[in-house]
């Protein structure tokens, strides 16, 4: 019989989250009333965060199969097979709320976090990339001194985080994107992910098996630190007490980390280890039950044997603690001493504290008095399932007026500039000099280098690509175009690597889902991404959703993130953006040419970079998107890399060719510049910065321009010289008339420091 | 004629390190754990980059008190070969086999990028294969390698031809804005009085491929093997005994 401190009622579930509905099925599972730490685990595992219970009828719709998917959603990270034997292990993850709170910790154990969940599968982890959306750094257009100062100290101290945690870990962070919008000012987005390698056949999955076999805490000491950070802090929308929820925000040791990586990898070798998953949200909660549930076992733990920071913690307090850096294992009986001894080779704790059992029930003892006893099965995959009431949401930016395209013959240069010097566009120096992204010696493409970060494996001539892309704008004008376009336009980026994609992890971050409109853009953003992955053939392995990222009631732009995983046959076919040899043409290589009308291009021009940040208008609609056109562009990029026929590659995106054609002048050691001359029916502000998808430009040395048309011709491409790499002035002409040129040190200044100067706070 | 790579907990580049001179200059090398003292066998020891220990206290300050470290040290009073790079450097300075210390980087951030080295002088174990004023892209990786020294150690240092490398412009000029972190002096990397002992903050063992960037640190490596097959070639005629073959 389990003793109960305080009478369980509906209203203290309510407290911990609980609904009286979910309360009432916590009672039937148990066949009683909850102890208190019965409810704090049920709480917590039945939380948003951990049980996906509004998003998991949908997340059904997402395609998740394919020949080189090993593994799926469901374990701690995707699995992909990519040959010789083989193994790319990834995932992405949020850690928003955390990072609101304290940013540098907050960022900093959402790198840790990210990492675990590939160590834990026994693959070592090569690189790290950040998805980062945070509001303006620059006061103006509604946003106040102190709240553009709040977001320079909310970026400052995510990038040092993830930079402190990625430095000393010795992983590579080699990659992302950043955004700024007025919505995440009071809700900045800080998604991490990880992509680790293994042999195949050492891979481990997180399944307890044989009764009687001893279960294992390693690593770091439990704390009070982080109780209830996966059920309140993620899984509620923030108010202005929030902040008041430091103490649940956990603080990383990228030491203990790397000790723990270094002595896991060690101990699976031995062949002792029969399941290990790590301790992150719900620590030792979820990990015990999710072993033992996915094995089909029981697990029993003592807690009097857990290893503690502090005296006097509760049973509550203990198995709801997210302390970091901690690992729960299950070895095989009798080869107990193996495991130990690795973990003392590497001075780490290691502490028998239960044993799998065959009754099926998650059993936690107290000094032999039993804490709580539950279902694991029932607790881990029978929590609450929520169809949720969707309604149409039209979002009040959709509604302003479209833009007007600038009279002819007006001077694009300043505007131009003003592009180039926007945060979204402007360099990311600052933030990757902060990030150790050699480490490992394996960076083949740097960041900012290309579109993608390229990492060639030391095991095999093979080479892998990754890119991480969301655009919250586009999601919040259309939620399922603008999913589609992060799906399209991360595989782009893969592709202009020169790598082929196949296979993307999401992390889905979105506001209250208990508000219909917010259900309707997780839908429709479903959908998207769905039918983006299906026709562009990368299927979704894994991935988190983050809801509730809503604070005072003000939600942040539906923001699906995508990363998508590439594979180069050989690496040394690697593809940079930087235009590298004098005299090259210049291509632009593009799926569709369909013709559109005069209203369609104002309605895609009014949603882009170039509206924001020059009009100040955020409306319209995303660009239409054309997937098959999307794939051919890819094919087609696969094959002009395979054959080395191009010196670069670099897909245009935001700030549209205008910017695309700078940003290979700027990344090329020597000073390269660009002299192109276009021919467009369009208006030429939309000719120079529209964004239409499923376009890149590459260059192309004379001798291989013939080779090069002919491929594309052969995939369906339309690729259409436009001009020269030359040393000179950066000149693009529209219709024979010269509408931008500059200088490249003077370009080069405008776009390099531009961040810095918005982060001085002028 | 053999590598030890120096593994401390912590240590991340050690790898990096085993990769450089074992794959790609197919060098004998072994990885030598920080709670041993054993470095027999050995003919020259890399302390590679990381954090060791984490690096919380003070970089390189409890790394210093290591077994292995006092193996070193017996090892570079016997005439040894000791490299330490970016963390390594660190370690060397906080157990006085190398003088100095280290600030924190100028703009109070940790920076990783590719940095311009002039190789300032070419009689040491480390710099016996390059060019005198060669000019090196290495990259660096660090949050404090902004070498300090006092007034007299700075004069001595310069006198004596222990400043092996200083930052500079890719044309190999010296210049404040080349100097990537405020060292002192321009200094990336110094000698002991000995010269047999040398730390520095660039990471050389990143620069031996390529098509990872750079090859230029390849020349390092490649003195230290030229100094020990000389070494050894010389011991071998004065008669004393080798413990390992040169490697052709």
């Amino acid at each position: 019989m389990i003793e109960t401190e305080t009478k369980i009622t509906a209203e203290v579930a309510a407290e911990h989250g609980l609904t009286a509905e979910e309360f009432a099925r916590v009672q039937k599972i148990l066949g009683r009333d909850p102890s208190l730490t019965e409810l704090g685990i049920f709480s917590v595992m039945w939380s948003e965060h951990c049980s996906y219970k509004s998003s998991k009828v949908h997340l059904k719709r997402l395609p998740t199969t394919g020949s080189r998917i090993v593994q799926g959603p469901g374990e701690n990270a995707g699995v992909v097979d990519i040959g010789d034997g083989l193994c790319a292990v990834f995932k992405i993850e949020s850690h928003n709320h955390p990072s609101f709170v304290e940013p540098f910790q907050g960022a900093a154990t959402g790198v840790g976090g990210i990492l675990r969940d590939i160590f834990t599968m026994g693959a070592r982890p090569i690189a790290v990339l950040d998805s980062l959306r945070f509001g303006p750094l620059s006061a103006g257009g509604g946003v106040s001194d102190a709240e553009a100062a709040r977001n320079r100290r909310i970026f400052d101290g995510v990038v040092s985080g993830i930079g402190s945690y990625g430095n000393c870990f010795g992983v590579p962070t080699v990659g992302g994107e950043v955004e700024f919008e007025p919505c995440y000012s009071s809700n900045p987005l800080v998604n991490a992910l990880a992509l680790g390698i293994a042999h195949r056949d050492e891979l481990f999955f997180a399944r307890a098996r044989g009764a009687g076999n001893p279960v294992i805490y390693v690593g770091a000491k439990t704390g009070r630190d982080g109780i209830h950070g996966a059920s309140l802090l993620a899984s509620a929308e923030f108010s202005e007490e929030s902040r008041q929820k430091r103490p649940n925000v956990q603080v990383g040791d990228p030491l203990m980390e790397k000790l723990l990586l270094e002595a896991c990898l060690e101990v699976m070798h031995t062949s002792a280890v029969v399941a290990i998953q790590d301790m992150g949200a719900a620590g030792l909660t979820s990990s015990s039950c999710e072993m033992a549930s996915r094995g089909g076992m029981g697990i029993e733990i003592e807690l009097a044997r857990v290893p503690q920071r502090e005296s006097g913690m509760t049973p509550y307090e203990i198995m709801l603690s997210e302390s970091q850096e901690r690992m729960l294992l299950v070895a095989q009986r009798g080869r107990e001493a193996e495991v130990f001894e690795v973990f003392s080779k590497w001075g780490l704790d290691a502490m028998e504290i239960g044993r799998v059992t065959e009754d099926g029930k998650l059993r936690v003892l107290e000094n032999g008095r039993v804490a709580a006893e539950i279902p694991a099965h029932a607790l881990a995959e029978e929590g609450p399932v929520y169809r949720r009431p969707i309604a149409p949401f039209h979002s009040p930016e959709s509604s302003a007026p479209l833009i007007e395209f600038a009279a002819a013959g007006t001077d694009l240069n300043e505007n131009f500039r003003k592009l180039l010097a926007s945060p979204a566009i402007a360099s990311k120096r600052w933030i990757i000099d902060q990030y150790d992204h050699m480490v490992r010696t394996n960076t083949r493409v740097f960041p900012g280098a290309g579109d993608a970060a390229v990492l060639r494996l030391k095991e095999s001539k093979r080479g892998l690509a990754l890119a991480t892309d969301g655009n919250g704008r586009w999601c919040q004008l259309s939620p399922r175009i603008g999913a589609m376009h992060a799906v399209a336009e991360a595989a782009r980026n893969v592709v202009c690597s020169g790598a082929r994609p196949v296979a993307a992890t999401n992390c889905l971050n979105f506001g209250n889902p208990e508000k219909p409109e917010i259900m309707s853009q997780f839908s429709e953003a479903i959908d998207g991404i769905a039918e983006a992955c299906r026709a562009l053939d990368v299927p979704i392995t894994g991935g988190n959703v983050s809801f509730y990222n809503e604070t005072l009631g003000r939600g942040i732009y539906p923001t699906p993130v995508l990363g998508v995983l590439g594979i180069l046959e050989d690496a040394s076919c690697a593809l940079g953006m930087s235009f590298r040899n004098e005299g090259d043409a210049i291509v632009l290589l593009q799926g569709t040419t369909h013709k559109r009308e005069e209203d369609e291009l104002r309605r895609e021009f009014s949603s882009s970079e170039y509206a924001k940040a020059i009009r100040g208008v955020v409306t319209g609609a995303p660009p239409r998107i054309d997937l098959s056109a999307e794939k051919n562009l890819i094919d087609c990029l696969v094959a002009l890399a395979m054959e080395r026929a191009v010196e670069s590659a670099h897909d245009v995106s935001d700030g549209g060719l205008a910017v695309t054609l700078a940003e290979s002048c700027f990344a090329s050691s020597g000073d390269f510049s660009g002299d192109v001359a276009l021919q467009s029916d369009d208006a030429t502000e939309f000719a120079l910065f529209g964004e239409s998808g499923g376009r890149a430009v590459v260059s192309v040395k004379a001798e291989l321009l013939a080779r090069v048309m002919e491929i594309a011709a052969q995939y369906k491409v339309e690729a259409q010289p436009i001009g020269k790499v030359t040393r000179g002035e950066f000149r693009i002409q529209v219709n024979g008339q010269p509408r931008i040129r500059g200088s490249m040190d003077s370009l080069r200044q405008v776009w390099a420091g531009a961040l810095e100067r918005a982060l001085r706070g002028n | 004629m053999k590598f030890g790579v120096v593994v401390f907990p912590g240590s991340n580049c050690d790898e990096d390190a085993y990769h450089a001179v074992g794959t790609v200059l197919g060098q004998p090398v072994e990885c030598l754990w920080h709670a041993s003292e054993d470095i027999s066998g050995c003919d020259a020891i890399i302390l590679p980059g990381g954090f060791a220990y984490g690096d919380y206290l003070r970089t390189g300050a409890i790394a210093r008190f290591s077994p292995m470290m006092r193996a070193v040290e017996r090892f570079a009073k016997s005439g040894g070969l000791v490299a330490g790079f970016c963390n390594g450097f660190q370690i060397l300075l906080e157990a006085g086999m190398l003088p100095g210390a280290m600030l924190r980087n100028r703009d109070l951030r940790y920076i990783c990028r590719h940095v311009y080295i002039c190789v300032e002088n070419t009689d040491s174990p480390f710099t016996c294969a390059a060019r005198q004023g060669q000019v090196l892209k290495i990259p660096i990786a660090h949050g404090e390698g902004n070498y300090f020294c006092d007034a007299e150690t700075l004069a001595e240092l310069e006198r004596d031809g222990r400043i092996l490398f200083r930052y500079t412009t890719e044309d190999g000029r010296l210049d404040d804005a080349a100097n990537p972190n405020g060292s002192l002096a321009g200094i990336a990397g110094i000698c002991n009085r000995e010269r047999n002992v040398m730390g520095m903050m660039p990471h050389p063992e990143r620069a031996v491929e390529a098509g990872l960037g750079s090859s230029d640190g390849l020349v390092i490596f490649r003195s230290m093997i030229e100094s020990m097959s000389n070494r050894l070639a010389h011991s071998t005629k004065s008669g004393t005994e080798v413990k390992d073959s040169v490697p052709a």
